[in-house]
């Protein structure tokens, strides 16, 4: 079966015998599909609002965090420094785990959008073609018009619903990553335990040693403490 | 010839445009028997671009099924095993 047939057919309803009942039932599904891609492009937009405002969270708390290891580092205290970076870098790599997340869900909210927008013009096209075929045609020509038009929306109601679906997949998928994430929200709060932040500082790879060394390297002697640094 | 790139609409191509699809087609469709991601992206782009450059998109009102439908950008290898059985994605 091709493609178009499938994608018809995910959105066919029982045939119908009396051709005008067929577009009535096949308008109604239509209806009803547009008010769930509606309905699928609002929770995705919702979805990515959320995780953009947990991003810009992060990124303030990781901003704060490093400031105050800067101070640490100023005033000589390199151990609290330490543990200060630690927990930025576990911030760090959330940010970069989210970040290409919300991407995806912009996208997808934008596909929807455009769904909503197409299905739209569709399904106001077969609207005035069903009232147009009650009156003025004869049956054979009404029946041709009709197999076309139940056609062509078929696939189209196929296409938006598969658009959904995907759009809903990858929602769930960035909820599951982001719950994963969890683990390292924890690794990142106030006081983490010393296995916590050796596991940050293995996650790190190195790093935090060596934005201790550069900030250590930076700090000048003596004199006042250093001005915040963003890097 | 009426080919919908899924995700974003319909377009008229005229029937000679098939020999040119089925070139394009025959990439994919040894892309995804090597499971080749890359190449199948590419393939699909390529795709997409040449019913692009030889189509004019459909009137957004225009209730008609087409002859050829495409999976959406961004489809791997698995997402195309699922909807087609093999034949490729064009037909002849």
């Amino acid at each position: 079966m091709s493609l178009g047939k499938r994608l018809s057919a995910l959105f066919k309803g029982d045939d119908e015998d009396d051709p005008q009942r067929e577009l009535e039932v096949s308008y109604d599904r239509q209806v009803a599909l547009l008010q769930q891609t509606r309905r699928g492009a609002a929770d995705v937009a919702t979805s990515r609002k959320r995780l953009e405002l947990q991003l810009r969270q992060l990124e303030a708390r990781a901003d704060v965090l490093h400031a105050e290891a800067v101070t640490l580092v100023g005033a000589g205290d390199d151990d609290r420094a330490r543990v200060l970076l630690t927990r930025h870098a576990g911030l760090l790599a959330q940010i970069a785990e989210l970040g290409p997340q919300e991407a995806q869900l912009r996208t997808a909210q934008e596909q929807l959008e455009v769904s909503v927008q197409r299905l739209e013009v569709k399904v106001e096209a077969f609207r005035s073609q069903k009232d147009a075929l009650s009156a003025g045609y004869t049956a054979a020509e009404a029946q041709a018009r009709t197999t076309t038009a139940l056609a062509g929306v078929d696939e189209e109601l196929g296409d938006a619903g598969f658009a959904l679906q995907r759009a809903r997949d990858r929602t769930e998928a960035m909820q599951a990553k982001a719950q994963a994430l969890d683990e390292l929200t924890a690794l990142g709060a106030e006081s983490p335990g010393d296995a916590a932040l050796r596991r940050l500082q293995e996650l790190s790879g190195g790093g935090v040693d060596a934005e201790l060394a550069r900030l250590k390297d930076a700090r000048p002697l003596p004199g006042p403490l250093p001005t915040k640094e963003l890097s | 010839m009426i080919v919908r790139i899924m995700g974003e609409g319909q377009l008229e191509l005229p029937d000679s445009a098939l020999d040119d699809l089925n070139a394009f087609d025959r990439l994919a469709e040894l892309a995804v028997d090597a499971d080749n991601e890359s190449a199948f992206a590419a393939a699909l782009v390529a795709l997409h671009d040449a019913v692009r450059a030889r189509g004019v998109v459909l009137a957004g009102d225009v209730l008609a099924p087409s002859d050829v439908v495409l999976p959406p950008v961004g489809s791997t290898v698995a997402d195309v095993r699922a909807l087609f059985d093999g034949d490729g994605m064009v037909p002849g």
